[in-house]
């Protein structure tokens, strides 16, 4: 079983955005990027999947600017993943796009039983590229995923949909998964993992070699913009039956939220 | 002038309030205005959908489109897209919308902006902005090379006027050809809450570490209550396994912008600021002062949450109900 993960660099949640002089994007300079906190979940699961079953082969993959983004796939690799695959790609590719990327580079590495994702990057929120992904591959999807039973056949996943809800649904292989938290429990980088991964194969893929045409940039996020000043907090004094009172009478009289 | 096609969404029989925000600022524009909706209940949603703007209507009445299967909905709503030919299509960036549109786009070759917070619809063009960076900055979604824009938006993001009854919109059913299917529902196991998804909740009650033991959630069910609002719970008392992780909001939980968001006993870890910071307006209820939920909130009342509380519930219910 050939189990390819796509994961992603992300500025780290305690990073202070500050935006480019031209508003293109955010300055990068003095980021911190780490794995994405919902990828993690997708690595342990497929590393979980490889120790359960003799033969299986974790593949992590990702796009992105070179630079920074060989740092996540040796973690995962470090993580028990077998072989890393980096799609250098330029900044701010949309999800259109790198899905096309990701898709096409599986493709050409023979194709894979499970394909595992996070359920969102933290970054733009956006939930796109994995259910793309699947689409271009011509597999079945799931996504918010929280359990996972795997057969050779057919997977059975459990899905966090609204309300609490959660669905239960069978999906033939080879299919996507995009994990949410509570999947399991990611697993920290062993010391003897970060050594061995060190050894483990890194290929490079150039974004253009994979003859993706320029009309496949289908969204330009620009105009960034810090959000505009919440004037400072209006503090309540006086003893709790008077704050209590002030508070509602606020938020109906001058709020007006009620 | 061309035509902006509303994907609708119900529930109990009426429209979800996403979904007439979405009819509602798509008949502002003056464009014709299209809807779709699905399932063996759509016919009654006609009237509404009309009252609320939608001209020409579009119905895919198959029982099999009652639950949600990703392939089945991709294969059924494709064909009208693409039939209907609008410049724009909305939807709510629900659990739905957001699991099924970027399929849909994928298969169309066109571009999704997911998650916005900001429409305008004007002369033909549709522009969005949306949070970046869990909120830390916002950006414009520009579309280029997409014969159909979709764009999903949050909910409580746009102004809802009362619709008006006269208005009516010609109505139009489509078959489904049921594609072989790879993906089989099994299962829903509905959730025990009663009240609206923390994603499309108006009114939000949080509660953290502050309330010490589970069962004193207990208070702020009775403040959610009188308000109508729903529970929302930080990440660690989700952790700590008070709640469920359904009522997570934050980072590893739910991204939510209601229009009141009272924070009980949250401290205000930057994880869960990522999630509700784009609240209208922000209470904050906490026993210590240099808490950095204040730095966010509208309101700040330092106290003993144990006294404030039932304090705050009463006053509700003497203004909300008398």
């Amino acid at each position: 079983m050939k189990i390819f993960v796509c994961i992603k660099q992300v500025p780290d949640t305690e990073t202070k955005i500050k935006i480019a002089a031209d508003k293109s994007g955010i300055d990068t300079a003095g980021v911190k990027w780490v794995m994405n906190p919902y990828d993690e979940y997708a690595v342990e699961e497929a590393v979980k999947l490889k120790e359960a079953n003799a033969g299986a082969q974790v593949h992590v993959i990702t796009a992105g600017p070179k630079t920074r983004a060989a740092d996540v796939l040796r973690t995962a690799l470090a993580m028990g993943a077998d072989e890393g695959i980096l799609i250098n790609s330029p900044e701010n590719l949309d999800a259109y796009a790198t899905a096309r990327a990701l898709a096409e580079t599986i493709r050409a590495e023979g194709g894979a039983q499970l394909v595992l994702t996070g359920k969102l990057a933290i970054d733009d929120n956006a939930s796109s590229v994995s259910q793309m992904v699947a689409e271009f591959l011509g597999t079945p999807h799931a996504t918010v995923v929280s359990k996972l039973t795997y057969t050779p056949e057919s997977i059975t996943v459990e899905r966090d949909v609204e309300g609490g809800s959660k669905e239960i649904s069978q999906l033939q292989l080879p299919a996507l998964v995009a994990a949410n938290k509570g999947l399991n429990m990611p697993r920290y980088a062993s010391l003897p993992g970060i050594m061995k991964a060190k050894k483990k194969v890194l290929k490079e893929v150039e974004f253009a070699s994979l003859n993706i045409p320029a009309s496949d940039v289908k969204v330009k996020h620009t105009n960034f913009a810090l959000p505009a000043d919440k004037p400072p907090v209006k503090m309540l004094s006086g003893d709790s039956s008077q704050q209590a009172a002030e508070l509602v009478k606020l938020l109906r009289d001058e709020a007006k939220v009620l | 002038m061309g035509q902006i096609l509303v994907f609708v969404e119900s529930s109990k029989g009426a429209l979800k309030r996403s979904s007439i925000e979405l009819l509602q600022a798509a008949a502002q524009s003056g464009e014709t205005v299209a809807a779709l909706a699905v399932g063996s209940a759509a016919d009654a949603l006609v009237k509404e959908i009309g009252a609320n703007g939608g001209q020409e209507i579009h119905l895919i009445k198959d029982a099999s489109l009652d639950s949600y299967n990703p392939e089945l909905f991709a294969a059924a709503l494709t064909p009208v897209i693409e039939k209907v030919g609008p410049h724009t299509l909305l939807a709510s960036a629900s659990s739905l919308g957001r699991d099924l549109f970027p399929r849909i786009a994928a298969r169309l070759k066109t571009g999704l902006a997911s998650d916005c917070t900001e429409l305008s619809l004007q002369g033909g063009q549709v522009s969005a902005r949306r949070p970046m960076y869990s909120g830390k900055c916002f950006a414009s979604a520009e579309f280029e090379n997409s014969p159909v824009k979709i764009v999903l938006m949050r909910a409580n993001q746009l102004p809802v006027k009362a619709a008006d009854p006269s208005k009516t919109g010609t109505v139009t059913e489509h078959a489904l050809t049921k594609p072989d299917l790879k993906t089989l529902i099994k299962e829903v196991v509905k959730g025990t809450s009663e009240k609206l998804d923390l994603t499309e909740a108006n009114i939000i009650v949080a509660g953290g570490r502050g309330l010490k033991e589970a069962g004193n959630f207990k208070l702020l069910q009775d403040l959610a209550d009188a308000l109508g609002a729903t529970v929302g719970a930080s990440r660690a008392v989700v952790d700590a396994g008070w709640v469920s992780h359904s009522m997570q909001v934050g980072q590893t939980g739910k991204t939510v912008a209601p229009t009141l968001y009272i924070a009980v006993g949250v401290s205000g870890a930057i994880q869960h600021l990522a999630g509700m910071s784009g609240s209208k307006v922000i209470v904050a209820i906490n026993n210590d002062a240099n808490a950095p939920i204040f730095q966010k909130a509208t309101y700040g009342i330092v106290g003993d949450l144990f006294d404030v509380v039932p304090k705050l519930t009463e006053e509700f219910r003497k203004v909300l109900h008398h």
